[in-house]
């Protein structure tokens, strides 16, 4: 019998191996749907983007009207910018979930993927970050001018390196020229860096909710979770469309329907929301460097998860207490979001130093934890 | 189901199996189990441990041995205590009855089936359309290049024999103002001598007034009012000569100007586009 095209074929096997042949755990559950989900995202954010950039305008006196033309002149222009803006809310829902999944599950022993999924979130939150400039509001103006700021803080070279990422004295024209180019251009590094995050699993193979390996129950990818993957499409595009059309700017902030302003600041600035817990962890430490240093290793703490890992079994599923201290990360994860939208006042501030000292414990407990229950059973 | 560790073609000779095939009462264990009691009648050729020889060998019931170097043996019975869930409640009515023939049922579930597929597709299809409908019009003139897209002129502003330039749709528009000796001059002009025949009663709406498009129709370029061997316009890039009805009388440009969409739809009042 002749094998196949789709295993012969020097293309088409690749594509097989992928997503049709590709033994699969037939234990996973729907939080493994946020893999393909962000990879949904992607295609949405380049697509929508795409087509907003052939109207949109890099220039200080032009970016914000450009974009009001886009909303009001450009045929589906309103469509294309709210789909753009709130995808960007969905891509952090999926990145976050796909993240706690991983913590959760012990996913992180997978050493390269892990590594290279945290440079993808890294890479992602930037790219977010440029793109909240482009409209020229307010609050891109004021936030750019925060966050670029935050780079004065390394010794030495600290005001030099801020004025060269500026291009100037201050934001300005040349900031924003070069910001909407790396936008433009940091989506598709993402997507490179994808392939290469799922060629790492590939190597593997998926974990699953046991934790075990699941060689004697695996089960082809292609139909079991090609539908599964099709079903989960449906439901996030669905909540995606219902946001946008429903209710397009709940997630955003009004301040950004002022064009920017470099001679006044408004009184609460705050990022979007997914970067608030940051913030938060950001303003908590009173030393310029030392919240700057706080700030980058809120997410680089995630590379050190798969040198901590001490116990005896892959996910949390068989240690109670240390599901009770994820949830409770997962809580002060919340509770850290809600703070960075708070003004710098009482009782804020000493809130939000103590559920940051408590976000960082966790990663010390957490190990020490599971290494006392496994010698307690023993 | 076996999973039997250790087995290997090269070491199977020194291999001690010390998996035990445990029947558990569903099958026979071992297929072809050999008859002991029979007379040997020749003599049995030497036992050739391979792989095939193996596998025949090996039980095909449901449990797992496992054997091998450095590895305990232990028998388990994989997957036979497991109770298969009634999954009647998802089923479709027509199959429930396990004494009933499928093939009855099968023209109307096909029917069902092909027509929730059908239906889904044709939504998926109607779906995509849309979505690649609104992405493609989203490069189409947005709603303020479509505002730009008309133009009105007060006539009364062009006194007769001057030609006025305005900018419409990004392009020059020549209105001409006419004189009588204009109008019959051209009325008059042989059809046979023009490369681009057009009457000049066709390309004016109205003799006193001649609306054209300012764009040379060699190469684009504009022509120059009140120039040329015919006192209409002079193309000054390749020497194309046009009338005053904006025909072309010499030169390489192969067409009259181009005539836009225009009307008038009160007394000295001029809208085009």
């Amino acid at each position: 019998m002749t094998m196949p095209i789709r295993k012969s074929h020097p293309l088409f096997k690749i594509l097989n191996g992928a997503v049709v042949d590709l033994p699969a755990p037939a234990n996973i559950s729907t939080l493994w749907n946020f893999g393909s989900l962000l990879g949904l995202c992607l295609v949405i954010q380049i697509v929508t983007g795409l087509f907003l950039a052939m109207h949109y305008t890099a220039h200080v006196d032009l970016a914000f009207s450009s974009v009001a033309h886009i909303c009001r002149d450009v045929n589906y222009g309103w469509l294309l910018r709210t789909l753009h803006a709130n995808g960007a809310s969905f891509f952090f829902i999926c990145l976050y979930m796909h993240t706690g999944r991983g913590i959760y599950y012990g996913s992180f022993l997978y050493l390269h993927a892990w590594s290279v999924g945290v440079v993808i979130l890294l890479l992602v939150m930037a790219t977010a970050f440029l793109g909240y400039v482009l409209p020229w509001g307010q609050m891109s103006f004021w936030g750019a001018t925060v966050i670029t700021n935050l780079f004065s803080a390394i010794p030495y070279i600290g005001t030099e390196l801020v004025q060269w990422i500026w291009g100037g004295f201050a934001v300005d024209n040349a900031t924003l020229t070069r910001f909407f180019t790396f936008h433009f251009l940091f989506p598709f590094i993402v997507a490179a860096a994808t392939i290469i995050h799922i060629l790492f699993i590939h190597q593997t193979g998926s974990n699953n909710p046991l934790g075990i390996v699941s060689n004697v129950d695996k089960v082809p990818f292609h139909p079991y979770f090609t539908f599964k993957d099709i079903t989960g499409f449906i439901v996030m595009l669905a909540a995606l469309i219902l946001l946008t059309l429903l209710n397009p700017y709940l997630l955003g902030d009004p301040d950004n329907f002022i064009p920017a302003n470099p001679l006044v600041t408004p009184a609460h600035i705050q990022p979007e929301w997914y970067f608030l817990f940051a913030y938060a962890i950001l303003r908590s430490i009173p030393n310029k460097l030392g919240g700057v240093i706080a700030l980058v290793m809120s997410i680089l703490i995630l590379l050190i998860l798969p040198f901590t890992h001490a116990a005896k079994f892959r996910s949390l599923t068989f240690y109670p207490l240390n599901q009770l201290m994820f949830w409770s990360l997962v809580s002060i994860v919340f509770l850290l979001t809600w703070i960075g939208a708070r003004p710098v006042e009482d009782p804020y501030v000493l809130t939000g130093q103590i559920l940051t000292v408590m976000y960082f414990s966790y990663y010390i407990i957490n190990p020490l934890t599971l290494i006392w229950w496994d010698k307690m059973l023993d | 189901m076996l999973s039997y560790i250790g087995r290997s073609s090269q070491f199977a000779p020194a291999l001690k199996g010390t998996a035990q095939a445990v029947a558990n009462g569903l099958r026979n264990v071992v297929p072809g189990a050999v008859d002991a009691a029979a007379p040997e009648l020749v003599q049995k050729a030497p036992l050739a441990l391979t792989p095939a020889s193996m596998a025949k060998r090996c039980p095909t019931g449901a449990v797992v041995a496992k054997a091998g170097l450095g590895a305990t043996s232990q028998v388990r019975y994989a997957h036979t205590d497991i109770q298969v869930p009634d999954f009647s409640a998802y089923r479709r009515d027509d199959v429930k009855d396990t004494r009933a023939k499928a093939g009855e049922s099968a023209p109307t579930r096909s029917a069902f089936t092909y027509m929730l597929v059908g239906g889904g597709t044709v939504t998926g299809i109607y779906s995509a359309k849309a979505v690649v409908s609104q992405f493609v019009s989203s490069m189409s003139a947005s709603a303020d290049v479509l505002a730009l897209a008309k133009i009105e002129i007060k006539l009364e502003d062009i006194p007769e024999g001057k030609s006025v330039t305005f900018k419409w749709r990004g392009k020059p528009l020549f209105v001409r103002h006419r004189t009588d000796e204009e109008v019959s001059t051209e009325g008059a002009v042989d059809m046979g001598s023009l490369r681009d025949p057009e009457h000049d009663s066709v390309r004016c709406k109205e003799p006193k007034w001649l609306v054209v498009l300012g764009v040379c129709t060699h190469l684009g370029c504009v022509p120059i009012a009140d120039a040329g061997d015919y006192g209409g316009y002079y193309c000054p890039c390749h020497g194309s000569h046009y009338d005053t009805a904006g025909r072309i009388r010499k030169g390489p440009a192969p067409l009259n100007l181009e005539i836009p969409e225009y009307s008038f739809p009160e007394d000295g009042l001029l809208i085009v586009g």
